[in-house]
Order: C-alpha cells, then structure tokens, then sequence
C-alpha cells in the first residue's frame, strides 16, 4: 500500500467574472496530475516558480481545497477539508523557517500546539514528548523559553522541523526547506531529515528548485511544468538521461563547476502565460524539437524506458 | 518593557505630554478626597468671581459655583467618557478589522461595504443623529463616539490582518489543529495588540474633545453635572464679559488633548519595530567616515579596495561587518566574491559607493580608489556623480529595486538623465537600445511595461540595462540570480559574460554559488566573518582550495551528477560579528585548529595571485 496515493488531482483558481460576459475558464495551477509515494520514499518534486509546486503541497496538506482529484494516504481517503484530521497523517516543513513560526510565542507554545490541539495530551505528557523531539533534531531545551527572533536560519527550521514532528505524521511534505540556508548549514539540515526519516519511519515529498539537491536526497523525482507533470523518473537516472526536452533544459542550466558557460537557450524564452495557456503541450514555445503536433495536442505521460514516465511527442532517445 | 519607557522618555515631547497627563489624571483620581466645595451648589449672590477671589482659586460660573471643584469633576467625567469610548470603539472595530481580515473573501465585503457606508457620514452629523435617535445624554453621548469611531479600528486592523493571515505561521497554526477562533485569539491578536495600542493611544485625544463638541451642543451631560464641553457650553453667553468661565475650561481640554497627542505619538514611535533597532532617523546620503590610521597609497588598478573596514554601532555594540578588506578589480576582469550570509560580501560592495547606511554604519578605516581617487570620504557630490555613472550596481532582488510605479522605460531615461543632459526622446531611444542589449524581446513595447507586468527574468534584465545605462567602467552585483529560476539564471550569466567581453567592463560579482563563480569569474576571493580568508584564479582556488573553510564549503554543495549521497556539513555557525573570536574567526568550526590558531591574528599571505590565511593551509600556496 502507497503511503500517499493521489489520483487525478487538480486545482483550479476561477477568476472574477466580468461584469459583462462570461466567466472566464480560470487559471489551472495544478492540471490533473496522478502518482503515488510509497513508504519510506523520498520523491522528490523540482520545477520553476509558477509551476504549480506550491499549490501541490498545500493541497496535499489541505491547506487548499483540491478543485478535482483524490488524495489517499495509507489507503484512507482524505475528502474532509479538517486541517486538523490531516494534521495527524501529514505534516509541512516551510520554506521560510522565520515566518513560519509566530514572532510573539516563546518556541514551547510553538512546539505544544500540536500536541494540544492534535492529540489533547496534558502537561507533563507533553514535556516529555518535546524533550524526545528536541533530543532527535539536535536542539537543546533550554532554546523553549526563547522567541523565534533569536534563533538563526538553520536553527529556526529545525524547529520547525521538530513542530512538524511533534505531530506524529507518517508523510512530511517539505517545501524549499532549505533554499533560505546557507550551503553549510543547508546540509546539517538535509543530513538531520535523512537520519530523521530512518528513525521514525517517515516518507517525504521534498519540493525544491536546485536540482543537486534534489538528486542528492530523493528516491525518484517528478519535473513539473506549467502545472503538469512532464517527467517521472528515478533520481539517479532523470537528469543523466532526461527524455523530456525541459529536463533536459533543467539539467544544462544548473551551474556545475568545471562546466564552461552557456546559455542553453538564446531567446529571451518565458513561461507560458497562465491566463491564456497555449493549446497542446505548454513547453512548445521553448522547445527545439517541437512540431505541429506538440502545437495541437497535449502529450500524455507514457512509459519511457525503466521507471521512467514522460509526456512528450518528440522524447529525446534514452 | 524598560526599554519601552527608555525609548518613549527618550522623545522629549512624549515626556512632557506623560507628565502633564500624570498630573491631570492624578488630580482628578484624587479629586473625591480633595476639600472641594460641591460642584453643583449654586450662589446666584457669588456668581462671576474672578480668579484668585477668597474660597474660589478660579473664580465662579454665572450660577456662582466653584470653578476649581466643577473643572476637576468636569474633567474626570470627560476622561472617563473619552477612555471608555476608545476602549469599546477599539474593542468592537478590532474585533470587527480581524474578522474581515481573516476570513476574506466574502465576509470581508460584506463587513468592510458596511464600514465605508459608516464612513460616508461626516462623523458628527452621524453622532448627532445617534444622539438624536436615543435622546441627549452622557451615556448616548459616550455610544455615539465610540459608534462614530468604530470604522476608524475596522480598517486599520483589518489592513493589518490580512498582511498576517498569509503569513506561514498561521498555515502552521492550522496544521497544528487550531481552529479559527483560537487562531484569531492566540495566532493573530498577540500580533496585531501593539498597532490598537497605537490607534488607541493617537485617538483617545479626538474622542475627548468629540465628548466635549456634544456636551458643547447640549446633547452630552446634562445639567447641572458638569463636564468640559457643557462647561464650555454654559459660559459661552458671558465669553465677552466674562472670558476665565471660558478660559478655565478651554486650557484643561487643550492641555488633555495635546498631552494625550504627544504621548501617543512618543508610544507609536517607541513600538515600532524599525526605530527600536536604532535607525532612528533617515539615513545620511553617503555612508560616515571616521578613518583612523594610515589611508593607503593608490594602486594601478581600476577599482582597489585597500583594507576596508566597515562597522555598525547599535547601542554599545559595534558588529564588525568588514575587517580590513582588500580587493581589486582590472578592466575587463571579473572578481568573484563568495561567502555565507553575514560574512561581510554585501557591506564590502556598498561600502564602495558610500552605500551603506548610516547610522548605523560607519567606514572606519581603509580606502576605495577610482582609478586612483580615494571615494571614501569624497565629498557627497563627487560621489553622486560616480554612482550609476562610473560605478554601478545591480542587486539581487528586481522588484524591490525598481520603482513599481513607473514605467521601466521613464527609469531608464532618469538614470540617464540624472547623469547626461539629454532630450526626452534621446532617452527613450537609448532606453530601447539597452534593453535591446540586454536581449528583451520586442523593447519597443517593454519600454512602456510596468515593472508588475514582467517577470523575474525580464525585471533582473531591466536591472542589468540600468547599470549599463552610463556605460559604466565597473558594475558590482550582488546575488543578482539568487532570486531567479536556473534556467533564467543561465541566461542571465551568459549575459553578464558577453557584456563584459565586449565593453570591456569590470565586474565585481559577489554570490554564495560556487558553481556561478566556476562558470563565470577570473578571480575569487572567499570571505569569511568580515575577513577574506582566500583568494585566486578560480580554477586553481576551487581545484585545489588552500584554507579548510573553502575546502569544506566546496564539499558542502551538491553537485548535479553525484548521486544520491550523505551530504558533508560544516558544524557549528558562523560567529557573529560584534564577538569574533580571538585569532582565526574560523577556528571553532575547524578540525584542523591548533592552539595558535586562537592565539594571534593570521595574515592573509602567499605567492601572488594566490593567497590564504590560515597557519596550516591544505596546499602550499
């Protein structure tokens, strides 16, 4: 059994309708998508701002009512929109560990909410569970009686690690939790989740926009575009050998050391415009390998080789 | 708290106004017990004393009572009524701006449509007609403020809250099983307190003298109960023959309302979270100067930065931001300057210019020269005609730095214009020439974009033409790609890279990306807590980086192509600025460090090009 499970899931933002005429159709944020996570994965989720990742997670954690499509996780369905049922089953780590945690509670009364409100345990039931937690993430206890304000980036997202576990979750969903750290303490929180998820079990759907990181924790990554998924595949394998041109794009512009400097496309290319989205495949306009089909028609994900799902017209050969 | 009332007595004015309100509010608490004769007991023998007659300090009304005893009763019932009506107009309006701002959607509408239809009155026709609705009174009177009063809070708050309720904490708050109701009690209210202290603290004054404008019509307190404004009131038909009945009253409402004023302004400007970090004031237009010791002599280079040193003073704190900082950049040549958040990168770049504010900032020792010239502690003029003309810069994020309100086209032409005396249409046409250059699609139509109507990509390059706009001999940016997607940020460099080759241009590019620097930078240099703690040829620093920190934050990034992996960390932070360490600022974090490692200060030495400080470097250099 996946421990997450999410079929056909879609959101739709509608737009306001014009005093005069018709509503207009709505912007597409996330387009049907299905796929599943089994337990203990990594799956890894990269794409460029506007594709749609943000509005994924917060779907997924129910933060956002999904406009179509299901979310299962362990085989339960979850059609409620009670934020505190999926609380229990799924948790968020946030991007910007400040904002994430309120400036004027002492970080105590961040860590007991979930305890309190989730599982109603009582005082000293719940000191204890924070001094486990505390213990796991590597953060002493004296940190409890201070405000967000005092602590450092990397430091303030384990914490906001640690509120993410204090709620017990089987699936962590961890949005760009490292992109706001610096690169040496960025991996002191990377090395933390990885030992974390052996410890207590748990399954990760890691979003980012840096590709090395991404490759470096995930099991299998899924590349999103426009709000689709363009290609699914096994970490080790997508960015070596991409089938759809937009990984393959992915892959060429991430700065390597040793890599002479290229612009992998000249033309000033933009993403598609989400308030009038092109017919066929959104990537078209970017492509080199583009034909009138790819103009006209939508590609389906399809079987490409081992593991590995792309929705193309035109794959690149493997 | 203490340095609430430190900063709140700090401001002069304040003070006076707390002291004046002290003694006012002292007063009439105490008046009860005061040997006061009765205010309402009339002595049509005694009426109209004057001031300073025997038994009556101020003299007597046209009804011959005490004015003394009258004025400190009057004045107790017109503050208990102000203070009340600000505490339930604060109260219901708050309550009201979080509700709308909350939820959204809706539920706002509704509520704020409601709102503007109670603005659309002019407050004291409204007044008067709840007044007229439920018959005078001070009770009615007290309704009606607080009533006319109520949108005022309502949209203040509400602005507030909606600025919070996107906030991630209270996503965080949700997932944490709260419900909307303990959100709004525990999540939003702690946060939004201090702004209704502050709209309580600047409104109780009006409300008083609103209290008084009813009581003045007769609509307030009725007679023979006194308060300021029927007291006002009542000695209006003797204002000419009698002026201290009206005299009395008119100064205890003034004295109330311009201490109450004054001590809401000292606590709005003592909450608020910018002053109490020390920026006071607006900032001076080139960062100060107090250079102690030897200025350096100049160099051959195009831009040299020669032991710069850059502090701030906050209170008694001085952070050391730069600490002798030396760089220097040929034309044609770009530099690279790496280092985590807090190592000194940004502050080294706008020191160049003067850029840095001040206070806090302060250039404390060092040299910046201009082909030769010595920009520090140039005079504020010399510098305004380098900036953006000789020296330019680009910064990281493009959306705050252009102005959203103007076209990208008119920004380019002003920095033109500010520089060169040229026609409108000249500037339009180089406009669109530069952003030709920078290779936008279609610049006849982008000159005339908002910048809300681009993206990222095409704002950061809008950036890039504005630094080109003066044909500039250097251009220093900072983090320019940090904020855009890789594929944007290929572009982007390879840009940068071609601008450089073909004019010739100087390029300082400070940045945490090592991989950025490979692709694009001569030189590197490698900060560290203020200090650089390397330098060299790219190649040569990253394939074989001398001092462990370089060779440990190299290790920290991942690669693309490397797998899935343990990645290696550093432990530990970096140390802050205003406490470094004695001896190498690294040697906490360092499993290398010996014991004169914290002895003494470390050098930065080597063969040139290449340099390292550090006692025990991983490679000769």
């Amino acid at each position: 059994m996946p421990a997450l499970k999410v079929t056909n899931l879609a959101k739709t933002f509608p737009l306001k309708k014009p005093i005069f005429g018709p509503a207009p159709p709505g912007v597409r944020a996330v387009r049907p998508m299905s796929f599943e996570v089994a337990t203990g994965e990594t799956l890894g989720v990269v794409g460029e701002s506007g594709c749609g990742k943000s509005t994924l997670a917060r779907m997924l954690v129910g933060l956002l009512e999904p406009s179509e499509g299901s979310i299962e996780i362990e085989g339960r369905a979850l059609d409620n929109a009670d934020p505190a049922e999926f609380g229990k089953l799924i948790q968020y780590v946030f991007q910007d560990p400040q904002s994430s945690l309120n400036p004027r509670k002492t970080i105590c009364q961040v860590m007991e909410a979930p305890l309190r409100r989730l599982y109603r345990m009582q005082k000293p039931e719940r000191d204890k569970r924070i001094s486990e937690i505390f213990a796991s993430v590597n953060l002493r206890e004296e940190f409890l009686d201070r405000y967000p304000h005092e602590f450092s980036g990397g430091q303030a997202q384990r914490i906001g690690i640690a509120r993410a576990l204090a709620a017990n979750p089987r699936i962590i969903i961890l949005d760009e939790p490292v992109s706001a750290l610096d690169v040496s303490v960025q991996a002191q929180v990377l090395n933390l989740l990885a030992d974390l998820k052996a410890q207590f079990g748990l399954t990760y759907l890691f979003i980012t926009h840096d590709l090395a990181v991404v490759e470096a924790v995930s099991d299998r990554i899924i590349v999103l575009y426009f709000g689709a998924v363009v290609e699914i595949g096994r970490a080790e394998n997508i960015f070596a050998n991409p089938r759809h041109p937009y990984t393959r794009l992915l892959a060429d512009s991430a700065p390597v050391v040793g890599k002479p400097l290229t612009a992998p496309e000249q033309k000033g290319s933009e993403l598609p415009d989400p308030l009038n989205p092109p017919p066929g495949c959104a990537f078209a306009g970017r492509c080199p390998r583009a034909t009138e089909i790819c103009r006209a028609d939508e590609p389906k994900l399809t079987e490409m080789g081992e593991d590995q799902l792309a929705a193309c017209h035109h794959p690149l050969e493997g | 708290m203490n340095l609430f009332l430190k900063l709140l007595f700090r401001n002069r004015l304040a003070a006076m106004g707390a002291v004046v309100l002290g003694a006012i509010l002292l007063l009439v608490l105490l008046t009860p017990f005061l040997p006061l004769q009765d205010p309402d007991v009339t002595a049509t023998a005694d009426r109209f004393k004057r001031p300073f007659t025997e038994g009556h300090l101020l003299g007597t009304d046209h009804l011959g009572r005490d004015l003394l005893s009258r004025l400190l009763h009057g004045t107790r019932l017109s503050l208990a009524i102000g203070i009340a009506a600000a505490l339930i107009a604060a109260t219901i309006g708050s309550a009201i701006g979080i509700i709308a701002g909350y939820f959204g959607g809706r539920t706002d509408n509704i509520i704020m449509r409601g709102v503007d239809m109670l603005m659309a009155f002019p407050y004291i026709l409204l007044a008067l007609a709840i007044v007229a609705a439920l018959g005078p009174g001070l009770m009615n009177a007290l309704i009606a403020v607080a009533a006319v009063n109520v949108p005022f809070f309502a949209r203040n708050i509400r602005g507030i809250t909606v600025g919070l309720a996107g906030r991630e904490f209270i996503d965080a708050a949700r997932l944490a099983g709260m419900g909307h109701g303990r959100i709004i009690l525990t999540e939003l209210l702690p946060n939004v307190l201090p702004v209704i202290v502050i709209a309580m603290s600047t409104t109780v004054g009006w409300m008083i003298l609103e209290t008084a404008g009813l009581s003045f019509l007769g609509l307030g307190s009725q007679p023979p109960q006194a308060d300021l404004g029927s007291m006002l009131g009542e000695a209006r038909s003797a204002m000419i023959s009698h002026p201290h009945t009206s005299i009395v009253p008119g100064t205890m409402i003034f004295l109330i309302v311009m201490s109450i004023n004054l001590l809401g302004d000292g606590v709005r400007d003592a909450l608020d979270p910018r002053l109490r970090s020390g920026a006071l004031s607006r900032p001076r237009a080139t960062t100060l100067v107090e250079r102690q010791g030897e200025i350096p002599e100049e160099t051959d280079d195009l831009l040299a930065i020669k032991e710069l040193e850059t502090q701030f003073h906050v209170g008694n704190r001085i952070y050391r931001a730069v600490g002798g900082v030396s760089l220097a950049v040929k034309a044609g040549e770009c530099l690279g300057v790496i280092g985590e958040s807090g190592s000194g990168k940004s502050v080294t770049a706008l020191s160049v210019m003067g850029l840095v504010a001040s206070p806090p900032g302060v250039i404390t020792g060092g040299a910046v020269r201009f082909q030769g010239e010595d920009l520090i502690g140039a005079r504020y003029e010399t510098l305004r005609q380098k900036r953006g003309d000789r020296v330019a810069y680009i910064f990281q994020d493009p959306l705050s730095t252009l102005h959203p309100l103007y076209r990208v086209g008119q920004q380019l032409a002003e920095a033109i214009q500010s520089h060169h005396k040229v026609s409108n249409a000249e500037a339009r046409a180089r406009a669109i020439r530069l952003l030709q250059d920078v290779r936008i699609p279609n610049a006849e139509a982008r000159v005339d974009n908002y910048p809300h109507e681009m993206s990222g990509g095409m704002r950061q390059r809008v950036g890039i033409a504005m630094a080109l706009a003066n044909e500039p001999d250097v251009i220093i940016a900072d983090e320019p790609t940090t904020a855009l997607d890789v594929t944007v940020q290929a572009q982007i460099l390879s840009l940068l890279d071609d601008l450089r080759r073909d004019r010739g241009l100087a390029i300082i590019f400070i940045t945490h990306d090592f991989g950025v620097v490979a692709q694009l930078c001569d030189r590197v240099a490698v900060m560290y807590a203020g200090r650089i703690v390397e330098e060299g040829p790219t190649q040569a620093v990253l394939k074989a980086p001398a001092h462990p920190y370089t060779k440990r934050l190299i290790a920290c990034v991942p690669e693309l192509g490397g797998g899935r992996r343990a990645l290696a960390a550093i432990p530990g932070l970096p140390p802050v600025v205003d406490n470094l360490p004695e001896g190498c600022a690294f040697a906490p974090r360092c499993d290398k460090a010996q014991e004169n490692c914290r002895a003494g200060d470390v050098t930065l030495k080597g063969t040139a090009p290449r340099a390292v400080r550090c006692l025990y470097p991983e490679v000769a250099v």
